[in-house]
């Protein structure tokens, strides 16, 4: 069983010094942030070595950072521009109980993340609610479509910092 | 029932007007859509079990809602069930009848605010004939929405639109 | 000559008797035999992390009950010990030992749903009442506590928001000792019942390792054969006081994983609940259960992830927090979301009213898989 720190120590020195960051500093658990070119290779390794042994994601949550530019359009509403959205990834191991949080950020114009759907098969339904609720692509998702929002909503993606309702859809009034 | 065990007294002739007696058979035996949407829905099924039982007034669960004349709106609904509601509305057969239970299908609920998926009210889509509050209403609340809806039946006219 | 044939389509529609809630199964049949299988989900998307993002630390406890509606105590114990991690804060002993008592109660009223519709759904209505007989007795014991049946809002971050009746402990104590036969009545009428047992023995069988990648916990997980439960092997609260076993399953009446296995489990974990709140009140200490409820609640910038044992399977909460009153964002890890993925896997190659054995197997709650 390892803490945190000393995978990080691994990490690094496979992947590098630029690739693989540490925080933890602040309360609750430490963090590893990747670099989204490495991210699929490390993710492989953290699954298929031996130490690691990494056999169960626990969770993937998309988070909108909001370390942007605020401004304010046309309507008084604030939009943000520039900045990353991120995805948290928890990983847990059954054989040596130990966890580990693995941190993706990516520009918010062109959000684009690797999937890992083969390695871990739930990654699934996670990444098409981060999707859904973000807008954050996963290139080669075998079916990334909505999942909790209706299939022809266009009004944006709902869970961002900066989202504004629409006045109706088909025919509903939304707001109260 | 007050029309029946006075009148068998002394002989088995019974006269009553035909809307009284159209009236009293509709609303001893409603039967009810299956459809539970979230939590109050649970609470509809404790009223329909062994405690508060929903049967010695005639109600019981039908699954399709051709053969149905009563719907209970039992839980919050959202932008993308309304439509489907909405169907299913147009496919009971008249006389329908709508109860809406708990402060979801009543006005959107706990979620009025920020929810931006949720209908705030289900009388934006269908028209509802009683409202019961709570949240979740109690089994016991559950059935007074019930008798009024039945004194609301034995009201109603054959002339006169209500 | 050969006859030509095509896969047909048969929509299982939010509105159907035996889907425990709104979902939209669409299955691709081939005669009678199932090709594949596809869930439609967000019926019931109640935008719970929106209003997170909105609400205090502590106006976020009603909405966390109404996620699970059928184990709503236990929601509420896992958003309150997470946000009590990131903060450091010690609860007073009482207030650990009412919070086990409640759990374990919740989790019992939780299985007998469960299995009460397990059995509704196959065609034995007997259980069902029954089983709704007894939970009765559990809601009203919680009525007495916190003055609500089904969504209480009693667990608040560094206590409890009521403390307990004089009389609950003797009434839970009269509750014990009435449950305990009826369980083996139970057992007599449905588990070893051979209706029962040909419609779900040798139906949807789960592989240990499928299972684990697929990200499966709580009983379906123990069906397939792992003893893996956070109540031993990762202790939360003060579960390490107490003697238990954990339910593996064996296989008894057919393939190892199958739905009977998942079925049983559920019994056998009422009896140790049982056991479980048995000790608690005879430990259970004297003491004040409002003295660490600090006065603002304003956690330190960080995040955390905290798991505890829902009766579903391993319920999470992700808590993001800027150092403000308001969380930053809460993501919640729903054991029936996951759950819910495999019935691709498990249909495969069954018969279309093997659906519903399965789905009922699984114990999904919709208000948790759409939130």
């Amino acid at each position: 069983m390892k803490t945190p720190e000393e995978i990080f120590e691994i990490l690094k020195s496979k992947f590098g010094e630029e690739g693989v960051t540490f925080t933890g500093d602040q309360a609750g658990d430490p963090y590893v942030t990747v670099l989204p070119e490495i991210f699929r290779k490390v993710a492989v390794y953290l699954f298929k070595n031996e130490d690691m042994n990494f056999d169960s994601l626990m969770l993937l949550s998309g988070v909108d950072d909001a370390n942007g530019e605020k401004t304010k359009d046309a309507n008084e509403n604030e939009i943000i521009t520039g900045g990353t959205l991120s995805v948290y990834y928890n990983l847990f191991s059954l054989t040596h109980r130990h966890k580990l949080t693995v941190r993706v950020s990516v520009p918010r114009e062109t959000p684009e993340v690797e999937s890992i759907t083969d390695i871990w098969r739930t990654a699934d339904w996670h990444e098409r609610e981060a999707y859904d609720m973000f807008g954050i692509i996963f290139k080669n998702h075998p079916d990334l479509r909505r999942i909790l929002m209706p299939y022809d909503w266009d009004a944006g993606y709902p869970l961002r910092k900066d989202y504004q309702n629409p006045e109706f859809y088909h025919g509903m009034k939304v707001p109260y | 029932m007050g029309l029946l065990d006075k009148e068998f007294a002394d002989s088995n002739i019974v006269i009553a007007k035909t809307e009284d007696l159209l009236n009293w058979a509709r609303l001893s035996s409603l039967w009810q859509l299956g459809f539970g949407l979230a939590c109050c829905a649970i609470e509809m099924m404790a009223t329909s079990a062994s405690n508060y039982d929903f049967d010695r007034f005639g109600v019981i669960p039908r699954p399709s809602p051709r053969q149905s004349d009563i719907i209970i709106i039992s839980g919050t609904v959202t932008l993308k069930m309304a439509l489907r509601i909405k169907k299913l509305y147009e496919q009971m057969p008249d006389p329908k009848y709508i109860i809406s239970m708990g402060s979801c299908a009543n006005c959107g609920g706990p979620y009025w605010e920020h929810g931006y998926h949720v209908l705030k009210g289900v009388d934006r889509i269908i028209p509802v004939d009683v409202y019961v509050p709570g949240c979740p209403p109690r089994p016991e609340a559950l059935l007074e929405g019930l008798l009024k809806l039945q004194d609301k039946i034995r009201n109603e006219s054959l002339t006169k639109k209500a | 000559m050969a006859i030509k044939t095509e896969e047909m389509v048969l929509n299982m529609g939010p509105q159907h008797p035996s889907t425990h809630g709104v979902l939209r199964l669409e299955l691709k049949l081939s005669g009678e035999l199932i090709t594949g299988v596809t869930p439609h989900i967000g019926y019931l998307h109640r935008c719970f992390e929106k209003h997170c993002e909105a609400m205090t630390y502590p106006q976020v406890i009603p909405y966390t009950d109404r996620m699970d509606y059928l184990a709503s105590m236990y929601n509420n114990f896992g958003y309150v010990t997470a946000v009590e991690k990131l903060m450091g804060i010690e609860v007073p002993e009482r207030v650990e030992y009412i919070r086990i008592i409640m759990g374990e109660l919740q989790r019992i009223a939780s299985h007998m749903v469960a299995i009460g519709t397990n059995g509704l759904d196959i065609g034995a209505f007997t259980p069902f009442l029954y089983l709704f007989r007894d939970r009765e007795k559990i809601l009203s014991l919680f009525e007495m506590t916190c003055g609500a049946r089904l969504l209480y809002n009693y667990m608040w971050i560094g206590g409890v928001s009521h403390d307990l009746h004089p009389d609950f402990l003797r009434l839970t104590k009269e509750f014990i000792d009435y449950f305990r036969p009826n369980i083996t009545e139970l057992n007599n009428l449905l588990s070893y019942n051979k209706i029962f047992v040909e419609r779900t023995a040798n139906v949807g069988v789960l592989p240990a390792d499928v299972a684990i990648n697929y990200g499966m916990t709580g009983p379906n997980l123990r069906a397939s054969g792992i003893n893996y439960d956070l109540r031993k092997d990762e202790p939360y609260s003060i579960y390490d006081r107490f003697d238990f076993n954990v339910p593996v399953g064996e296989g008894k009446m057919g393939t190892l994983g199958d739905c009977w296995d998942r079925y049983y489990m559920r019994v056998l974990e009422m009896e140790e609940s049982l056991k479980i709140v048995e000790q608690a009140i005879a430990q259970i200490p004297d003491g004040d259960v409002h003295s660490a409820i600090p006065k603002r609640i304003k956690p330190p910038v960080g995040s955390i992830y905290h798991r505890v044992e829902n009766p579903r399977g391993e319920l999470g909460y992700f808590i993001v927090s800027d150092g403000s009153m308001n969380p930053f964002r809460v993501k919640v890890r729903p054991p029936s979301f996951v759950s819910l993925e495999l019935m691709d896997e498990l249909c495969k190659g069954h018969l279309v009213s093997d659906v519903v054995a399965i789905l009922g197997s699984i114990d999904i709650v919709l208000g948790e898989v759409d939130r």
